[in-house]
Formats: structure tokens, C-alpha cells, sequence
């Protein structure tokens, strides 16, 4: 098992000072005599700083006049400066991977008092680093062919900021949206808080920006039906759904819904006004053109009624368009699908959404929308009368770990003081009444807004839950507590808005399961690091933005969108990609394909090759992880340079006395 | 045509080693056309003496199964070495220790009272245990002494071949004599070290089907699964099966009955601890997508799920295994 030295390698070892970082802890002097005398090394050097010019230098010219074939660097972490250490040996003319750093810094000097021990660790450090670099193999870095597109899932704010991100960075994008037109939630919004810009005025410009950017593919009625391959190279399929009316020939004269005969609820407006069958979302749409709700339609297969093509004009309907499926590849993903809201069916004590005049805070939306269903007049569901009580429940079905949402959405508390405060304006003898666990303001101008309602604008705060809700005449009996004077409070309303907060939407679930992307324990998508990596997934060209990972409000899902944008131009940027060579590798001759690394791995960088009957890595996938080497149970995988046998050899120099 | 001198020794051995070389039936008759046995105790009426008369290295090859137990099994395997060209570990016992390796458990002090006096199914009162001499009527009586560690034969003696199994497959034993029918009429042989058996694993010719990946949420005994599937991977049903992990070259013996390959072929050449790689792979296996979601005390319950930790993936391998050399008798 033991593999043989096929000739002498000529180690350079190079000790730094790191200032007095290393060196006071570490005798230096003692350290290079006792590498000198205890290993089997060509030339050992110590520098003040062996990351300084000076010190690369030393290293550069080394490795010539002394014919180094092998260098380790014993300085701080591998982390910190191994890059740098590789490039100056490549600068020299040797393979970068044969260049290994001991980190008697970080694991040494920084963690011991006691100079001798410390010094003799260090040496042993490096005996074990020797152990390692002896058996490295030359490396070249794999190079990745790029197809210099994104994909970007998912039409909403998110969605099209990234899309038009990237393709102002100049490359071509494809967007793909389920349903008829882009905008998403935001489309729904009436003013946005703390600025209480109109929510569409600020976004239809840059849908519209969207449709005429000549980088810009949209498919809306589309769907991402599967994906395959690897960051640079995505092969993937989507299923564009038929619309039964035809973009280019639509001139939105709206002849064809006086004539429709069905009657349906208006998603758009959150069910609270009719549409009919044929019908155009809502007026600023993109692409501006009427959809036909296959669902619905009495004109799809059977043909019942053909009223709306018989009054177009233009002849833009057709009945017998059928699903296409287009294939395309793709450089990077970014995945922006959004959120659903937590359904007030799912709160008992609130009614279980049975009661017209207890809804959610997107129906407050609507009603409070020029646009909706009210022409942007309050007035309740129920009757149609304008309410003179409002009660906002914050947290409605959030932060209960027991029956409801465990976490806090972060938006409710200011869409909900948003709604008051809109209300307000409207409403002026009117009340309105918050009821909250703790009012949560963190946001730039938020907690001004809040004092705004709170004090300028006579928006009643009670801090408490509400328990109950129950119907009283043509009133609402709200019951809860005030937690602060420690009574029960009882409030008749008019109307009651739940500030339900936002769950993973169907969509973000489906695409989870399409991309094999990690989901948190509520469903949202994982980062591949919360903090440092907010905008990448845990597979490499698959980018997050906005909701899709957990709740955000507009400002923070633009810029996460920006974010994950670049994140997706750095990679169309090259037409090659470099990846790291230190990749696993399977040794089909002991190897039982007993399929345990392909669960292990969580790129989905391993797979059976079905034609040769052999596990096989992809090697732009594959981050050297180690994960599968150390799972295989016949012991078949191994990351290069560093062997099973190349670690015991470490291990054992480590523990030699 | 020379025949060749074989000589087949053990040490401790539940001699089904033996059973199984005559397990080859007709072809036995095969075997003694190439080969004149110059020593097989279980079989022929042999003494030691029978060995130490011979020539060293006037055998050819020397085949030894059983664990060095004791100090005379030690003895006898270096006897064999020494009148052998050739010595074969045979069977799991020589090739890693084997079951009797599992005493290395309870080490020397303790394996007496675990035997003699404390197991469930022994009555002994006075408490007697096997002593290396005894007075018996005025004559001295001697038994072999009990090493500290039931061991492998090659932390012995130098070993030339390897042929695992519990006991070897007759396909195994089959590649024996054949190897032994070249050197007959060839004179020549395997590079030295070369394990008699397949290179991969029982994956590899199990024959089940495996689902595309392989997951479970808990260990099953054969008898708690309703209908065990006989197309579709154990391991992915919940039943223990140490295939992945174990060498191939039984052809799925034990896991086309329906029970889960208990690793008698040992590791792969590229694995030093059989026991540690399968608990890695079947820990990593663990219901991979809901890992997060346990918690310590429902990890401890499946874990109770499995009777005899030790036993179940060090079966064959203790006495060749990392953690066998931890042991607290063994720090001189």
C-alpha cells in the first residue's frame, strides 16, 4: 500500500516571522536547526515577512538557484496567503500545487505561551506539511467552458432587477415567469413604505425597461420543467404554456371581455373583484396583451363558445395553440421565485378566513389600490360600506412556534403601520387600531414612519395579541389584551386586517426540488453561507435573490437581486472558468458502485455513468470537499493530493515523538 | 508430473475452513491429482511432529486458517513458515483475526471470567479456569498458553497470499487451485500479497437494484420487514448489510437470501479499518435530507437499533482493526 518515492524531492522550507507574531512564541533559530537536522529537506529560510515583496522574492530566487522542486511555507493559514505563496513559485516556474503552507501561526503562535512545546510543534507541523508536499502531484487548473447566458426564474421585483442588471452588464438573459405577466407581489402593492411611493409607479418602469431591453428574452406562461449540468454549462428546459392569445397581433381594444360569458375571481385583486375568462391581468401588464384562463375558458377543447374570437379583430385568439418546449443552455441561474402569504385559513381563532370583513394585509392592499377592486375607496367586503374601525393584527399566524409560523417576517410591522397610516389619509374620522407583540422597525426611515402614524397621525398602538374574532351584528368583536395597563381589551370594528407574513411560494418549493437547491427548515432557500455568501446557493452558478430565501422587504431584495446579478456576471464574464484541480477522483477497480457518494455529495457532483456502469465525477461541479472520500465505504475515492495513504503519513509525523 | 506438498495447518479455528475445502466435492479429485498433502490434521491422522520432521521449505504451499489464539498456534504458523515456499492466510480468522479476535475485547485477565464464569449459560461454582499447568494425580498436564491478542496470522509470519472469506466460497478455493495448477506446471504465481478474491465490492455482483441514491430512516432486523423486496437493495429497506464496504468474490451469498452481508471478505486493499469505513458510509447515509432534523436522544434510538455494535461491523476484522489496537492491554 505504501507508494514509493520514485526519486528524491528537493524541499525548500521557508519559516516566517510574521513580525513578532510567530517569532515570539516560536524560536526560530532552534526551529530551522531542528528542520534542518530531523527532515530530509534541500534549504530552509526564515524572513521577517515572508508575504512582503522581499520575501516572496527570497522565494522566487530559492526555488531557481537551489533547484527546489517542492516548497512549504510555514506562516499563517492556508487561508490567508497560500494563493499568494502559489503564484510567486508559478512566477518561478513551479506547478503551484506543489507549494504547501504550515500554519504555525493561527495553530501555534497565536495559541501557546510556552516557547519550547511551541517551537517543537511547530516543527512538527512542518514534518507533517513535508509528509504532504513530497507526495503532491503537479496540477493544472480544470478550465470550464462558459456559455455566456443567464437564466433568471421568476418575474417579480427580484426577477427583473437581476435580469436587468445582467443584461446592462451586456450579456443575454432569459426570463421565465408562470404566470401571464411580470411584477409579481409588488404589482399588487398600493404605496410602498416608509417613502409611500406608488408601488406600481416605481415598478413599471422597469418592467417595462424589461420588455424592450434587446438582451432580454421574456417567456411569461413559462415554466422551468428540468435542469441539468453545471455552473457555465446549464442544459435546461422550459415549457412555455399557451396563452391562446397572440402577443404581436393583441392591440388590448378589450372587446373580447365584454363578450366573454364566464366569471371568474380576480387573482390580481385577490378574489375581491370578478374577471371573465379572457382577460389581461391588470393594465400596465408585460407583454401588454389579454390571456385566455385555460381553466375556465369554454373555448379549449370542447369548443363551446368562440365569442371573444369572433368579435377580435385583429384575429389574436387561438384556441389550438399547444404547450412548446424550449431548450436552451445557460452560463448561471438566479432563482427568484418569490413568496406566498401565510393564508388567514390556516388561523382558527381568527375566523379561519370564513368572514368577509377579516382580511389579509395584500387584500387591505387591493382595496387601498387606485387600480383595485374599490377604485382605491375603503370599503368593506361584506357590504360595501366604509369601515369607521379598522383593527390591524400584527403577527397574524407569525412568531408561533406552536400552531402557526415560528419566525417574524420582518415587513408585517411596517406594511401593517403603512396600512394605518394609508387608512388615515382616507378615512379621516376614522380609527385605526394596531395590535402588536413588539412593533419592529429596523429599516432606514422605518421607525420614523412609525412614530409618524404613532404620533403625528393618531394611529392607536395596543400592545397585546388578539385572541379572538368573532362577529357581532354587522360589526367585529376583537378581543385581546393590552399588555401594558395588564387588561383584556374588547374593540368592535369594522373591518379587521391580518398581517400575515410570507411563506416559501409554491414555485420557490418546486424549484428546489428542480435544482436540488438545500431548503431551511421552513422551506426557504439555503445560502451557501448566511452571511458571506447570501446570494449564492450551496451549487456553484446557482444564484438566490429576494424572497426566495426568506422574508425581505423591496429595498433588500433590489439589492440582493443587484447582488446576485454580478455574482452571475463574474461568471459570464470569461469565456472559460477555472476551476480548483484538488477534485475527487474514483478508482473504478475497487470501486463496488454502491451509490453511497452520490448522496454524500451535496453539488450533485457525482453520478453513475450509465453506459460504462462507473461513478464519475463531474469535474466542474466537484469542490473538494471531501465528503464522498470520506464516506466510501471500499475506500475507491480520493481528492487529489490528498491520498488516504498521504494522510495517514501526516497523521503519523504529527504523532512521532 | 511433480506433485505439489501442501500442508494445511490452523490455529484457533472453528475448522470450517477445512468442511470447506472439501466442499469442492468432485473437483476435490482434482486437487489431489496436482497436490500430496504433507500435513492436514483435521483431515489425516497428522501430528506437529509430522511438520518439524520436514525439510524447511520442502512444502510448496502452506495454507493456515484459524486465529494465532494461543501460544502454540503462533508456534505452529512459524513452523509452517519456515518448511513453506509459499504460505496462504486462509479464511477470515487468518487473514484478520476473525471472530476469536473479538476476545480481544475483554482482555486477557477478563476473557476467563467472561467464559468460565460469567456467561448466562455457565455453571461453574468453584469458579475453575484453564491454567497453563495442572497437577493431576502426580502428573503434570499442560495447556497452550492464551495470548494477550487474538491475532491475524500475518502479525506473525510473513504471508504470501490472502484468501478471506467465512469460510472461503468454493469459487474462491477453485482460483486456488488453479493458481496452484500454473505453478505446477508452470512454476510461476500471483505477485505476493495478492488477495484470492474480487478487487471491488459486493455491490458490484449483489445483483439487487439500488435506488439512484441510498437513503434510511432506521435499521431494520430481516424479521420487522413486512416484505422485504428481493429486487431492491437492503441497505436502502433498512436492513444492515455491510456490502459496500466488503470485498467482493462470494457473488452475493448471503444477501440473495435476503440477509445482509455481514463482511466475511473483509476491506478493499485501499481500506486499513473494515468496521470504521462502513460506520462512515452508513452515517453519511442517514436519512441525508432531514439529518438537521434529529435530535441526540432519537440518533441514540436508532443507534440501540443495532444489537452488538462491535460485533456487527467488526465481525471478522477486531484483530486487524485501529480501534483493537487502542486497547488499554496493549499500551506496552
Amino acid at each position: 500500500m505504501k507508494k514509493e518515492m520514485d526519486e528524491k524531492k528537493k524541499v525548500g522550507v521557508f519559516i516566517c516571522h510574521c513580525g513578532r507574531n510567530i517569532a515570539q512564541t516560536v524560536d526560530i533559530e532552534k526551529l530551522m536547526e531542528e528542520v534542518r537536522e530531523k527532515y530530509d529537506v534541500e534549504f530552509v529560510e526564515d524572513n521577517m515577512y515572508m508575504c512582503s515583496d522581499p520575501g516572496q522574492n527570497l522565494l522566487k530566487e530559492s526555488i531557481q538557484a537551489k533547484n527546489l522542486d517542492r516548497v512549504i511555507v510555514a506562516a499563517c493559514s492556508r487561508d490567508m496567503h497560500e494563493p499568494t505563496f502559489r503564484s510567486a513559485a508559478q512566477e518561478a516556474g513551479l506547478n503551484p500545487y506543489l507549494v504547501e503552507i504550515a500554519n504555525i501561526r493561527e495553530q501555534v503562535s497565536w495559541v501557546h505561551d510556552d516557547k519550547e512545546k511551541a517551537t517543537e510543534k511547530a516543527s512538527k507541523i512542518i514534518g507533517s506539511t513535508i509528509e504532504k508536499v513530497v507526495r503532491d502531484e503537479p496540477l493544472e487548473p480544470l478550465q470550464i467552458p462558459v456559455v455566456q447566458r443567464a437564466l433568471v426564474i421568476g418575474g417579480g421585483i427580484a426577477g427583473i432587477q437581476a435580469a436587468l442588471d445582467i443584461a446592462d452588464a451586456g450579456y443575454e438573459v432569459t426570463l421565465v415567469e408562470k404566470s401571464p405577466t411580470i411584477g409579481g407581489h409588488m404589482a399588487q402593492l398600493a404605496e410602498t413604505f416608509p417613502t409611500l411611493d406608488c408601488s406600481q409607479c416605481i415598478l413599471t418602469p422597469k418592467m417595462v425597461a424589461l420588455s424592450r431591453h434587446p438582451k432580454i428574452n421574456l417567456l411569461t406562461t413559462s415554466e422551468v420543467v428540468s435542469v441539468e449540468g453545471y455552473v457555465g454549462n446549464f442544459k435546461v428546459q422550459i415549457r412555455k404554456n399557451p396563452r391562446y392569445v397572440d402577443v404581436d397581433k393583441c392591440n388590448l381594444c378589450d372587446d373580447c371581455t365584454a363578450v366573454c360569458p364566464v366569471v371568474v375571481h380576480d387573482e390580481y385583486n385577490q378574489g375581491l373583484a370578478p374577471r371573465k375568462a379572457i382577460y389581461i391581468p391588470f393594465p400596465q401588464a408585460v407583454p401588454a396583451s389579454y390571456v385566455i384562463d385555460e381553466a375556465t375558458c369554454l373555448g379549449i377543447d370542447p369548443l363551446i363558445c368562440s365569442k371573444c374570437k369572433d368579435v377580435c379583430l385583429v384575429e389574436a385568439i387561438d384556441f389550438d395553440m399547444q404547450p412548446e418546449i424550449i431548450e436552451e443552455e445557460f452560463g448561471a441561474i438566479v432563482v427568484a421565485t418569490g413568496y406566498d402569504i401565510y393564508p388567514i385559513e390556516n388561523i382558527g381563532e381568527y375566523g379561519y378566513g370564513s368572514h368577509p370583513d377579516i382580511i389579509s394585509g395584500l387584500d387591505f392592499e387591493r382595496l387601498l389600490s387606485a387600480n383595485g377592486p374599490t377604485q382605491g375607496v375603503i370599503r368593506r367586503p361584506s357590504d360595501g360600506k366604509i369601515p369607521k374601525t379598522v383593527v390591524f393584527v400584527h403577527c397574524a399566524g407569525s412568531r408561533d412556534p406552536a400552531k402557526h409560523l415560528p419566525y417574524c417576517s420582518k415587513i408585517c410591522c411596517m406594511y401593517s403601520t403603512k396600512h394605518a397610516l394609508q387608512y388615515k389619509h382616507l378615512v379621516h374620522d376614522g380609527t385605526a387600531i394596531n395590535f402588536y407583540i413588539d412593533v419592529r422597525t429596523a429599516g432606514k426611515d422605518y421607525e420614523e414612519f412609525y412614530k409618524r402614524a404613532a404620533e403625528e397621525e393618531q394611529v392607536i398602538y395596543v400592545r397585546g395579541k388578539v385572541s379572538e374574532i368573532i362577529e357581532d351584528g354587522d360589526q367585529l368583536l376583537v378581543k385581546g389584551v393590552d399588555t401594558l395597563l395588564g387588561e383584556a381589551v374588547e374593540v368592535h370594528a369594522d373591518l379587521v386586517v391580518l398581517a400575515t407574513g410570507l411563506v416559501p411560494s409554491k414555485g420557490t418549493q418546486e424549484i428546489s426540488h428542480l435544482l436540488k437547491l438545500s431548503c431551511d427548515s421552513k422551506g426557504f432557500l439555503k445560502e451557501a453561507h448566511p452571511k458571506l455568501k447570501p446570494v449564492e446557493s450551496a451549487l456553484s452558478g446557482i444564484f438566490i435573490a429576494g424572497t426566495a430565501s426568506g422574508p425581505k422587504d423591496i429595498p433588500e431584495t433590489v439589492a440582493q437581486a443587484s447582488g446576485a446579478a454580478a455574482k452571475a456576471a463574474t461568471i459570464l464574464a470569461s469565456e472559460y472558468l477555472e476551476r480548483e484541480p484538488q477534485i475527487a477522483q474514483v478508482d473504478p477497480t475497487t470501486c463496488g458502485v454502491c451509490h453511497t457518494c452520490i448522496h454524500v455529495c451535496p453539488y450533485g457532483a457525482i453520478y453513475l455513468d450509465e453506459v460504462v456502469g462507473r461513478i464519475t465525477v463531474r469535474e466542474a461541479l466537484c469542490e473538494g470537499c471531501g465528503s464522498c472520500a470520506a464516506a466510501c465505504p471500499s475506500g475507491s475515492i480520493e481528492l487529489k493530493n490528498s491520498t488516504s495513504e498521504g494522510i495517514r503519513a501526516r497523521i503519523k509525523a504529527l504523532l512521532q515523538g | 508430473m511433480n506433485k505439489l506438498k501442501v500442508a494445511v495447518a490452523l490455529g484457533a479455528t472453528c475448522a470450517g475452513c477445512d468442511v470447506a475445502i472439501l466442499d469442492l466435492n468432485e473437483k476435490i479429485l482434482d486437487v489431489i491429482e496436482i497436490v500430496d498433502f504433507v500435513f492436514w490434521p483435521t483431515a489425516m491422522d497428522f501430528k506437529l511432529e509430522d511438520l518439524k520432521a520436514l525439510k524447511d521449505g520442502e512444502v510448496d504451499v502452506g495454507l493456515y486458517h484459524g486465529a494465532i489464539g494461543t501460544e502454540e498456534d503462533e508456534e505452529i504458523a512459524k513452523i509452517l513458515r519456515k518448511k513453506s515456499k509459499v504460505v496462504v492466510a486462509f479464511g477470515a480468522c487468518a487473514n484478520f483475526g476473525g471472530i476469536p479476535s473479538l476476545t480481544n475485547m475483554p482482555y486477557e485477565s477478563k476473557i476467563f471470567d467472561v467464559v468460565y464464569k460469567e456467561s448466562p449459560s455457565t455453571s461453574n461454582p468453584e469458579g475453575t479456569v484453564p491454567l497453563k499447568e495442572t497437577e493431576v494425580e502426580g502428573t503434570k498436564l499442560t495447556l497452550p498458553g492464551i495470548r494477550k491478542r487474538a491475532d491475524s496470522l500475518n502479525s506473525v509470519i510473513d504471508v504470501d497470499y490472502y484468501v478471506p472469506g467465512c469460510p472461503p466460497m468454493v469459487p474462491l478455493i477453485e482460483q486456488v487451485v488453479d493458481i496452484l495448477r500454473v505453478f505446477v506446471e508452470k512454476g510461476t504465481l500471483p505477485p505476493k500479497g495478492a488477495v484470492i478474491a474480487g478487487q471491488d465490492t459486493l455491490c458490484k455482483e449483489c445483483g439487487r437494484t439500488k435506488p439512484e441514491t441510498i437513503s434510511y430512516t432506521e435499521f431494520l432486523s430481516p424479521q420487522e420487514v413486512k416484505e422485504i423486496d428481493p429486487d431492491l437493495c437492503l441497505l436502502s429497506q433498512g436492513i444492515l448489510c455491510l456490502g459496500p464496504a466488503t470485498r467482493s468474490g462470494c457473488g452475493g451469498l448471503c444477501t440473495s437470501m435476503n440477509v445482509g452481508c455481514r463482511g466475511c471478505l473483509g476491506p478493499t486493499d485501499k481500506v486499513d479499518d473494515h468496521g470504521l469505513k462502513m460506520i462512515s458510509a452508513l452515517t453519511s447515509l442517514l436519512d441525508v435530507e432531514h439529518e438537521e432534523e434529529y435530535t441526540e436522544e432519537e440518533l441514540d434510538k436508532l443507534i440501540e437499533k443495532i444489537p452488538d455494535p462491535l460485533g456487527t461491523f467488526y465481525r471478522f476484522t477486531y484483530g486487524v482493526s485501529m480501534i483493537s489496537k487502542l486497547h488499554p492491554d496493549m499500551e506496552e
